[in-house]
């Protein structure tokens, strides 16, 4: 059966998306990128200056790697929509994971504006995925608007805390027609295992295991996460119970 | 004429270009996307696109993130 996913059209290869955000370096981040699997990754856009480096388009373009630019810094729906806008320029793609948030000491997304840019680019031809809270309405609002793919956070970013209201998550995945991809606040494998036993699509982390003590390592233990996470949703879990229910035979003995 | 380019003052010649500013700012043309007060300026049209007195030009590359 084929379990390939599909994010506006596009064959996505691995459930896990990885950002390229907190390695130490270009080397430490290639071996983590590899070890991972992943098919697609995020960069940033910045402004030039005479010392940044292209190395991670560089890199990215070497490992066959999609590149997913985000609006990460924007506060507002005009500066998002410009910014991906210039990142269609400079990166010749219409993927765009949409990033508006509220302020620095939470980095949790700004509801009215996210919204707000996700309509005028989705009218400016943009294939949208939204970094979104954990909230159905919102993600619903998502979708209704165009929207490819809704990223809902597990936790805020960066926090590694897990998913603090899988319930929310559930109904989230329940309710949506198109993918959704937990982003944001895994923090170990177990945690990435869970997003996609709630029936999440894919798994979009970075700082899990560019900042891990040793990153190709969790990287690899990443990918056997939502793999594992993927194979468990679909094979169907046993029903919790309250008491105990004897695994060997209870005749003959 | 004065612009500025990712916010640092630059005093270019009146009839200056979007290229002239990307020369001024001395940084590699490729991967680069540029932005004009707030719109976005296609590579095909840097060397046709003048900028006004005070034009707010942005130039910005993917880097790692995310």
């Amino acid at each position: 059966m084929d379990d390939t996913l599909l994010i506006g059209g596009r064959k996505i290869a691995s459930r896990l998306i990885m950002g390229t955000g907190g390695a130490a370096n270009l080397e430490i981040l290639e071996r983590a990128l590899v070890a991972s699997g992943t098919s697609l990754t995020t960069v940033a856009m910045r402004r030039v200056d005479a010392t940044t480096g292209t190395g991670v388009l560089e890199l990215l373009r070497r490992l066959g790697i999609e590149i997913l630019p985000n609006t990460a810094g924007c506060r507002t729906a005009a500066e998002a929509v410009l910014t991906a806008r210039l990142a269609r320029e400079a990166l010749e793609t219409d993927l765009v994971k949409l990033e508006v948030v509220a302020d620095d000491r939470t980095l949790l997304p700004d509801p009215i504006e996210l919204l707000d840019a996700a309509e005028q680019l989705v009218d400016d031809g943009f294939t949208v995925l939204p970094y979104t809270n954990d909230d159905p309405v919102l993600a619903r609002k998502l979708e209704q608007a165009g929207c490819a793919a809704v990223m809902p956070l597990g936790s805020p970013i960066g926090t590694g805390l897990g998913i603090r209201n899988p319930h929310n998550i559930a109904m989230i995945v329940e309710a949506a027609g198109v993918p959704v991809v937990l982003d944001a606040g895994i923090g170990t494998a177990s945690e990435a295992a869970q997003a996609m036993e709630l029936g999440c699509d894919a798994v979009l982390l970075a700082t899990a295991v560019t900042r891990a003590a040793d990153p190709e390592r969790m990287a690899h233990a990443m990918r056997l996460g939502v793999e594992a996470g993927r194979a468990a949703h679909g094979a169907g879990r046993i029903p919790r119970r309250y008491w105990a229910q004897a695994s060997s035979p209870d005749v003959d003995r | 004429m004065t612009v500025f380019l990712n916010g640092e003052p630059a005093d270019l010649a009146p009839d200056a270009t979007v290229l002239d500013a990307l020369a001024a700012l001395g940084v590699p043309q490729a991967g680069v996307a540029v932005a004009v007060d707030g719109s976005v300026v296609r590579r095909a049209d840097w060397p046709a696109t003048p900028l006004p007195d005070g034009a707010r030009v942005e130039v910005l590359r993917a880097v790692s993130g995310g």
